[in-house]
């Protein structure tokens, strides 16, 4: 776990101060991926730099399974936290491959396990290593050496990743793909994630928890899912913004909605996991296609049923939460013509 | 001055024993400056690099000490080294350190922040990241500066010959001496030559130093 105790730093140039972080407190929990979000200047990048000491604190202490970080030793901190920088910042004279094990090459490894750890990691991050191992960073797309950047963070099997804007210098196509990649690797690796970024979407995609900054300080830090159903300041709400509707279908979860049934009643059709957002679960009936009976069945974690929703009540909660946001117009009504099987 | 320009060949073919000795010497004296140099101006751009309160004075030293004419320093060290081959080395080699120096100075403050920044955040070590990263990436304008450096003073290495220095030098002097133009131009010619086909040599040595993935035209 990474905790962050009362963090400040203080910048100084040209005579003045600037207070780039300001009595920061965090923790992130091992296996979690926590996204730094806020505007240009607030302080997400001082703040991660903090972590593997690329920034000294002015003020607080960091501690990473207990233990201070200014009691380690610098070179080994660092090659046990994955890095991951905005313009990818591969090394223009090594090879993708010898970039991806430029770690393990500090660490000693030797030549032949090196290649085969840097192949494993570019299929991991669907580069076909036997097509861009032994290219340079310079005969790459932007996409691709942010691919790499990612593979490189994680080539000596780091227990914490650090990943400032990875998806920075991609358009939103890729950026998409890059994101759903890095929730299946972390579905995978279960690493500990810092994660700056200043796109929101990007944030509720990727975060167990969304820690949003303003001038240096934290204004809120939750789960997505509070950021948008108990905002801690207007700022939270307006810095979301408008498609916030939508997102909160996206964050609430069909057992939230269903009703406690008695076990007597019959259970006929279709049991839906409790666990899918209201999109998910209206994307599942259109696929399940026509049904007999006025609603459907929630199942609980072992899929036993729990609950009852029916189609009007499912509509009328998609409905509901999208008036409450003020969406009207065509994405509601897509979202309901979706959700609502004929 | 009289005798037909090209007469210099025929010179240089009948005096073959004389001009492959101060031939000799001009290569031995050139090549000698520029390795002490660049074991000087390196190791001094690096730690400059380091250390930032150095970088002002160094810098402007560097440029100023450019400006010095060559015969100067000859003849500033004349009471301490006296003549011949060692303060002909010494003077050659403040010239070749100037632009190593120079060169190799801005060429690793000139590295990409972003490259050095990730290099770091791995976890190199300080000499890692020198010898992993920034000279490396500096090597094409570190490179550079040596070529300069050794193609320049191929032409000083001449000057040698007022203060009893040898090399090509002597013979350019030798030939305003006697008006012979032929005597002359069999020391300035290959002068130029030799420096003509270093400019060709450095280059093709380029590409052997300068790491692969920096080189423009890779496919
Ligand atoms: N080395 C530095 N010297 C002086 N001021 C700095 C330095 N680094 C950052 N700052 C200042 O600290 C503040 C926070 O910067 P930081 O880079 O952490 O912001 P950020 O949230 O990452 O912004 P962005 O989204 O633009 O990357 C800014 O006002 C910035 O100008
Ligand atoms: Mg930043």
């Amino acid at each position: 776990m990474i905790a962050l105790e009362h963090l400040s730093k203080v910048f100084t140039s040209h005579g003045q101060t600037v207070a780039a972080v300001d009595d920061v407190n965090l923790e992130v929990g091992e296996g979690e991926l926590h996204v730094l979000i806020g505007p240009s200047g607030s302080g997400k990048t001082t703040t991660m730099r903090m972590i593997n000491r690329l920034e000294t604190p002015t003020s607080g202490r960091i501690t990473i399974d207990g233990r201070d970080v200014r009691t380690l030793d610098v070179v080994e901190l660092r090659r046990s936290i994955g890095y991951v920088i905005q313009q990818g910042g591969l090394l223009p004279h090594f090879t993708v491959a010898e970039n991806v094990a430029m770690v393990p090459r500090l660490l000693g490894w030797k030549r032949q396990q090196r290649r085969e750890r840097a192949h494993e990691l570019l299929a991991l991050v669907g580069l076909p290593p036997e097509r861009f191992a032994d290219r340079y960073p310079r005969q790459l797309s932007g996409g691709q050496q942010q691919r790499v950047g990612v593979a490189r963070a994680l080539a000596a099997d780091p227990p914490i990743v650090l990943m400032d804007e990875p998806f920075g210098a991609v358009d939103p196509i890729t950026r998409k793909q890059l994101q759903r990649e890095l929730r299946r690797i972390q579905g995978e690796v279960k690493k500990t994630i810092v994660f700056v970024t200043h796109d929101i979407a990007e944030a509720f995609l990727l975060g167990d928890r969304i820690v949003l900054m303003s001038e240096g300080r934290v204004v809120q830090n939750g789960p997505p899912a509070d950021l948008l159903r108990r905002p801690a300041a207007p700022y939270v709400t307006a810095f979301i913004g408008e498609d916030r509707g939508l997102r909160a279908l996206a964050y609430t979860s069909l057992s939230e909605v269903a009703m406690a049934v008695p076990n007597a009643v019959p259970v006929t059709g279709a049991i839906l996991p409790g666990t899918l957002s209201l999109v998910e679960a209206g994307r599942e009936l259109v696929a399940v296609g026509p049904a007999n009976g006025d609603g459907f069945w929630v199942g609980d974690e072992v899929g036993n049923p729990s609950g009852y929703v029916t189609y009007r009540q499912f509509a009328t909660e998609i409905a509901e939460r999208l008036a409450a946001e003020g969406v009207v117009g065509e994405s509601a009504e897509a979202v309901m013509a979706d959700a609502v099987p004929r | 001055m009289r005798g037909d320009p090209l007469e210099f060949i025929t010179y240089i073919s009948e005096h073959e024993e004389q001009f492959l000795r101060l031939l000799g010497q001009h290569l031995q004296v050139t090549l000698l400056s520029v390795a002490i140099g660049i074991a000087i101006a390196l190791p001094l751009a690096v730690v400059v690099v380091r250390v930032d309160r150095l970088a002002k004075p160094m810098t402007t030293l560097a440029n100023v000490g450019q400006t010095i004419p060559s015969l100067a320093i000859l003849g500033l060290m004349l009471p301490i080294l006296g003549i011949g081959f060692l303060p002909t080395l010494f003077a050659l080699t403040i010239r070749a350190i100037l632009p190593i120096f120079l060169n190799a100075y801005v060429g690793i403050r000139g590295v990409d922040r972003a490259v050095v920044d990730a290099a770091r955040g791995m976890g190199t070590s300080n000499s890692q990241l020198l010898l992993l990263v920034e000279l490396p990436l500096a090597s094409p304008v570190i490179f550079a500066g040596i070529q300069t450096a050794t193609v320049q003073n191929i032409g000083i290495a001449t000057l040698a010959a007022y203060i009893g220095g040898g090399g090509l030098g002597d013979l350019i002097l030798q030939g305003l001496a006697m008006l012979d133009t032929s005597v002359l131009l069999a020391g300035a010619v290959p002068v130029a030559l030799l420096a003509m086909v270093t400019e060709i040599i450095l280059g093709r040595l380029r590409r052997v130093v300068v790491p692969r993935g920096l080189q423009i035209d890779i496919k």
